[in-house]
Order: structure tokens, then sequence, then C-alpha cells
């Protein structure tokens, strides 16, 4: 008897956690001043659309980027519209030359959503003739620091954002 | 005030030749491919190094680091190699030459057979490279390449150029400067060997009978390093 | 038919687990050097652009060709029908996993990239001997656990001969795999040859076995148990052929080395002139690894345990030499690239011989997997029957003396 009601909680506990992730996932796309401040920042500073529309891309990012870039790896192809370099042109951040950092427009929403990436061990955060040098702050820290800072800044909630 | 058929046709033709002079830029252009095209084996890219032209400068490795981004740390043992300048005497004769060792763009590269992942691998139009997505750093490549081109990322990249990227854990080492050869430009080795006044470098495609490269070795003996390997290197030297 | 009985490990507690926290105070300090070498990049290691492979591969690679060795005990008895080496088969397939897993750890922990242990897992270039490899040392985990199940579950003893063949076929191809890692390369004096491969798989014999022979000795004489010396005589010679083995396979390979006159530099290097290397080649992998353990064996002095003990440990620091010269000095020595020149000056270290010390965290690694394999083993040891009741001479042998004296006392 105390067996199954055991496992009944466990069970309960795992799937309100599960909600509770996924509704705060979807808050995060959403995300606005009415959420208390919760979410990443995204701030745009060139052009009015990106290559594909928003929703797309915040599913799909991923999935363009990893097939360009072999295409362009293994056969030559250098069309910009998945390519990475452009995303970085188009998205740094003019003040801080980088796509990382506090308010980068890639390590704001890879933070929030607790996703580490690989690409920039490799890849400039910055634009190409940006003509300033990356800061040390800028580059990809180790992996497993990254999770350590990871998991102790999400413990915070984020200040208002426009 | 009208110019006569004669005059115009002469100075039509004193403009195209100032076009030409350049640098031969009009070939350069026609041989670029558009971004869109994948390369394929019509192309064999190659680099001939006429060594009576080597001197004692290091002008090619100099550009080669400054267009790929890597540079040294003071640790000459684990430090990026991409081009190395040689100097060798003769054993028997005591002659001495210097020349320009990268990596050979081999067109049955070892480097490329021992990869267990497929990150090393040659493109269709020649040029040997390091998928770095895909490398996980077991530095097998090293061990096999006969040429030693290939270095191993030992610390934190930092300032990468973003047509270049370079990361720790990776291995990496003379890419022909592909993003200059899919734009229909040259490796930045022979341009600042070109622009020195040297000249001692040519690059271009082995599969056209009709470019400089092929010409030149087509007139001229040229040997391959360790020819007894057997592995039609896109690389030829003349004068070793 | 004598009945075998195993048992699990039921010797005194203490000394066990002062055993199992040494081993895991040697496991927790690798796995810092791994963190360390890979937070920092292996710039802080003794490892180079000209010596790629170091002290951590040295560790590696004789773990996996011990573990390829080791089986060899559970194979005389399923697969040449050898029934005094019945009861060794379960504790020879524990170690043959143990000891990989040990190695293969080391392997990880030291690619640049361990994060991508998955890409190396589903990106396969088939012309790759090593990427052979990581499929024959994959699938020996799963043939040797089923090997295991096959030998220690009653009812499929039956099936223990055909698995064991399969077993043991498996194992020569990863072992020929290991040593063409070394055998296929065109680009140095010291590789590219044949005799890599039956040389590995020589050496893993010997190698395996004399980890085999100390652990089931301290396993055996830590629970009280009989080790008799008709089993124990039996195993001494047999790693006696082993160690001749690997010396005639060392012997073969200089010697044609040295008819060659284009490997008469690498020669020179190994035989007189390499420092360190020649130090390792003559006192650590000829002397020490071959010749003495040789000397102890197969004299007098070999009816002592404690000397036969002893030979065992030289051989495996013998193997370990033997390692680091194959793979550190074959990389020390300058590739040829100008033959007729001597290269006078190279910003790459062309034409000189590379120094290479071992640094400390690689050292530490290259101990953690060994220690780890060690310590998998000890835990098997406890938990699992892996260990056989007895060995004394009358269970080994029914026709041995002792065990007419035992059935006429029955009688």
């Amino acid at each position: 008897m105390r067996r199954e009601t055991t496992i009944l909680a466990g069970a309960v506990a795992v799937l309100a956690a599960a909600l509770f992730t996924a509704g705060a996932v979807r808050a995060a796309d959403t995300a606005d001043t009415k959420t208390g401040g919760i979410g990443p920042t995204i701030k745009i500073f060139k052009g009015d659309k990106c290559v594909r529309p928003t929703e797309d891309m915040r599913r799909n990012h991923m999935k363009y980027i990893l097939h360009h870039r072999d295409q362009t790896m293994h056969e030559g192809i250098r069309t910009t519209q998945y390519s990475l370099k452009n995303c970085v042109d188009c998205h740094a951040d003019p003040k801080t030359n980088s796509v990382l950092g506090k308010d980068g427009f890639c390590s704001s929403c890879h933070q929030f959503a607790a996703v580490s990436i690989d690409c920039f061990s490799c890849h400039s955060p910055s634009p190409e003739n940006s003509g300033q040098p990356q800061k040390a702050a800028e580059t990809a820290p180790s992996r497993l620091m990254n999770l350590m800072r990871l998991s102790a800044e999400n413990a915070r909630p984020r200040g208002d954002y426009p | 005030m009208s110019l006569s058929r004669r005059q115009f046709i002469g100075i039509g033709g004193a403009a195209v030749a100032a076009m030409a002079a350049p640098g031969l830029r009009l070939i350069e252009l026609a041989n670029a491919r558009s971004p869109a095209e994948a390369a394929t084996s019509l192309q064999r890219w190659g680099l001939l190094v006429d060594i009576s032209k080597c001197h004692d400068c290091d002008a090619c490795v100099t550009a080669c680091s400054t267009e790929n981004g890597w540079y040294g740390h003071n640790r000459p043992a684990s430090d990026p190699q991409w081009i190395r300048k040689v100097t060798l005497k003769d054993n028997q004769s005591g002659y001495v030459e210097t020349l320009p060792v990268m990596c050979q763009h081999c067109e049955e590269p070892p480097c490329v057979d021992v990869c267990p992942t497929g990150a090393s691998f040659k493109r269709a139009d020649g040029i040997v490279l390091v998928d770095k997505h895909i490398c996980i750093g077991c530095r097998y490549c090293m061990m096999a390449c006969p040429y030693k081109a290939r270095s191993f990322v030992h610390e934190d990249t930092t300032n990468q150029k973003p047509y270049a990227p370079r990361g720790k854990g990776t291995v990496e080492s003379c890419t022909l400067c592909v993003q200059r050869v899919d734009a229909g430009r040259i490796p930045a080795c022979v341009e600042a060997c070109n622009k020195d006044g040297h000249e001692a470098m040519v690059f271009g495609d082995l599969n056209d009978k009709s470019s400089e490269i092929s010409k030149r070795l087509a007139s001229a003996p040229s040997t391959q390093l360790r020819p007894d390997l057997s592995l039609n290197t896109g690389v030829r030297y003349q004068g070793i | 038919m004598a009945h075998i009985h195993y048992r699990e490990f039921d010797g005194p507690g203490p000394g066990f687990y002062a055993v199992l926290g040494v081993l895991g105070a040697l496991i927790l300090i690798g796995l810092a050097a791994a963190l360390y070498m890979e937070h920092n990049g292996h710039w802080v290691t003794g490892m180079s652009n000209q010596i790629v492979w170091g002290t951590p591969h040295v560790f590696a690679v004789f773990l996996i060709v011990a573990a390829s060795g080791a089986l060899n005990v559970a194979s005389i008895a399923s697969v040449f029908g050898r029934q005094l080496y019945k009861p060794l088969s379960r504790l020879s397939g524990l170690l043959a996993l143990t000891l990989l897993a040990g190695g293969l750890a080391v392997l990880v922990l030291d690619l640049g990239r361990p994060d991508r242990l998955t890409v190396a897992m589903t990106y396969y270039n088939f012309k790759s001997i090593f990427a052979w490899n990581i499929f024959l040392y994959t699938g020996f985990f799963a043939v040797v656990a089923v090997y295991l199940w096959m030998m220690m579950e009653r009812r499929m003893n039956d099936y223990s001969k055909p698995v064991g063949m399969f077993a043991f076929l498996w194992r020569l191809t990863l072992t020929t795999g290991t040593g063409s890692i070394f055998g296929f390369l065109v680009a140095r004096d010291a590789y590219d040859t044949a005799v890599m491969a039956p040389m590995f798989i020589i050496m893993s014999f010997s190698y395996g076995l004399a980890i085999y022979l100390l652990v089931l000795m301290a396993a055996m004489r830590g629970s009280g148990r009989e080790f008799g010396d008709v089993v124990f005589g039996r195993l001494r010679i047999l790693l006696g052929v082993f160690v001749a083995a690997v010396l005639y396979f060392a012997t073969v390979y200089h010697l044609t080395n040295l008819y060659i006159t284009q490997r008469h530099g690498i020669e020179g290097f190994i035989l007189v002139h390499g420092g360190q290397f020649t130090t390792m080649f003559w006192l650590g992998q000829i002397i020490l690894g071959g010749v003495v353990p040789l000397a102890i064996l197969f004299s007098g002095v070999g009816k002592s345990r404690a000397m036969v003990a002893l030979a065992a440990v030289l051989v495996i620091l013998g193997g370990v030499a033997q390692m680091y010269v194959t793979i550190i000095g074959g990389q020390a020595y300058p590739m040829p690239l100008f033959p007729g020149k001597t290269i006078v000056a190279s910003s790459f270290f062309d034409g000189q011989i590379a120094t290479y010390t071992p640094s400390l965290p690689e050292l530490a690694l290259g101990v953690g997997g060994f220690a780890l394999a060690l310590a998998l083993a000890a835990f098997a040891l406890k938990v699992l029957p892996f260990l056989p009741q007895s060995l004394s001479d009358a269970d080994a042998d029914p026709h041995h003396e002792s065990a007419a004296k035992k059935q006429a006392a029955a009688a």
C-alpha cells in the first residue's frame, strides 16, 4: 500500500515538473514585462526581418545552421542566407561587437534556455570588418564552467528589458 | 574633336591592356564560382614553388598568419604552424637552399584515410581540409601526415577571423586559403610572395592545361616531396 | 568430473576496502588531471605538435592490448578445450572487460574534444583503422559480456564454446587493429610495417597473462583460497613462453629494419643514441621486461611464488616501456622529408629529434585508467561469483596424486 503511494507521488511530481518546464519555455517564447521580467534579452539592431520568419527561426535555426555548415564545409557552397557569419554580421551588438556577453543575441536566449552552444569556441562572435578586437570575456568558456555558470544565473530573475 | 578609326582602336587596345596588366584580374574573376555552386572535380587546385626564387624571407608565413588569424604564444613546440620555411643543406655538396613547406594537398592523403570520423577530408576540387565540427581532436591525422603539415590547437583561441574559424582541441592546417579561392582570389602566401616581387609561388588549376601553373609544370622539371609515397601532391617544387 | 564452485570474494573487509580506497583516490586524481587538460588545453602537458601522442596513449594502448590478452585464459578453456583452465575463465573475461574500460577511458579523456564522443560513435570513415577499432572495442564489451553470461549461467554453458570461439576471433581482430594503428602509417620510419599486427597480438598474450596472474594470486590469497602448484605451474610456463615470443618478434622487427639502409637512422636512434628511448628499450623492454622474467620463470628461481609475481610485474613494466619506445620514440625521430639533405633551420622542428618529458597530468591520467580497471575488477569480484572456490591440485587435476589420495580417504 505505501509503496504504491510513493510511486504515485513520484509520478505526479515528475509530471508537474515537466509541465512547469514546458510552461516556462512557452512563457520564454512570448516573454515580456507582463511575465515579471523573466526571459532573454532580445535586441535587434539591424534590418526589419530575419532571413526566415521569427517563429520558424526560434524552432529551427539550429537545423538551418547545421545543414548549411556541412554544405559550406564539404561542398564550398557559400550562400549567405543560413551562414553563421551572416547571422553574426546582423545580430552582433554594435556596442560590444559580439553576439555573446550578458545581453548578446545568442548568449541571452541560450543562457535562459540552458542550452550550451559550441559554435563560438571556434567561430568569431564579431562581425567581419568590425575592427574591434575581441575582449577576453567574450570568448566561449569551457563547457563545464558554462554549465556551472548557467545553473547559477538561471536562479536569479532578470530585470525589466525593452 | 573627332577620333579617327585608327586612333579609336589604339585607345581601346591600350585601355584593355591597362586593365589586364595588374595581375591578370580578368582571368581570376572568370574563375570565381558563384556562391551557390558546389566545388567540383573539374578543377584541381595546386601550388608551384620555384625554389630558385625563394630567399631568406618569410613573407608567406606572415601573410598566412595574418589572413587566417593564427599566432604563437611563445611556446614553439605547441604553437600553430600552417606554413613554415625550411633551410636545407645537401649532405654531399653542401649546397644550401630554402623553401616553404605546408600541407601538400595530396591526391591520396594519408590524413584522410586515417581520420576516424571523416573530419579530415578532401574536397572535390582537391583541397584537403579539416571539418572542425566533427574533429574529435584524436591527432591520428598528425601521426599519419608524412609532411608534418598539421598542428593541434593546444589552447583557447581568440580573435579568430570570421572567415577562418579555429578552436581549441581540434587539428588545423593550410587550407589553401579556401575562403579566398572560392571567391576567385589566390592564397595569401602566393599574393604576398608576388607582391614582394619574389614570385616564387604560383597558384592555379592543375586540370586546366592553359593555366600558368600547368604551363610552368609542363616546361621545366618539378618534384613532389617524398615522391616515393605516391601521394600525387598538389604542391610541387622546382629546383630542389 | 569434479564440479567447479565459484564464490564472491570474501576476504577480510578492511584490506579490501583499503585497496579500493587507494584505487579510488588514483581514479579521482586521474579525473582531475583530465579536467585540467581539457579546460586549459593540451599546452599544459608534455605533448606537442611533435609528440602528439604521449604518456596517456602509452597507458591506454597498453591497457587495451592487455585487455585482449587477458581473455586468452578463457579462450584456452573454451576454444582449445583444456579443462584445467576452466575455473580460470570467468576472471579472465572480467579482466578483459575492465582493462578495456580503463584503457578506453584514458583514450577518450585525452581527446582534444572529449565532449564529441557521440560524434565519434555516429560519424564513421570506414577506411580508417581507428574507426574500425571503435567498433571492435565497443563490440568487444558486448561479446565478452555475452561470453561471461554463457559461462556463468548453467543453462547456457553448452553455448560457451561457440561464443568463446567468436570472442577469440573478435579479439584477434581487435588486437590486429590496434597494432595496425601504427603498422598502417607510411609517414614514420618506426611504423609502416606489417609485423606490428602479429607483434601486438603476441604482446597482448604476454601482458594480459601477467596482469591476470597477479590479480588471480592477489584474489586467491586475499580470500584465503588454495592456489595449487599444478595450475600455477601451467600459468608460469605459459607466461614464460609468451615473453620469449615477444622477444622473438622484437628481434625480427629490428633485424629487418637493420637490413633496410633507409631505416638505419631510426634503428641507430632506438638502439644506440636515443637517450631516454635507448635506455627504455634495452633496460626496460629487453632486459627487465624480457630477459630477467625469462630467467626467473624457466629456472629453479621460479619455484618461489614471490619471484614469479616479481617476474609478472617486470613483464608489465617492460610492456609499458615497450609502448613508450614504440609510440613516443617513433614520433621523436624526425621524418625523412628531404633524403640526402640536412635540415639546417626550421621553425617547426623539422629534422630535429623531438624532446619529450612526461608531465604530471598525463601520468595521473594514465595511472588513473589502470586504477579504474583494477577497481572495477575488484568491485565485480566482490559482488558476483567470478573467483573459483579452490584451485588446489586435487580439484584442478583429477589424475593428480593428491586427488587419488583424497578419493582413497573418502572411500
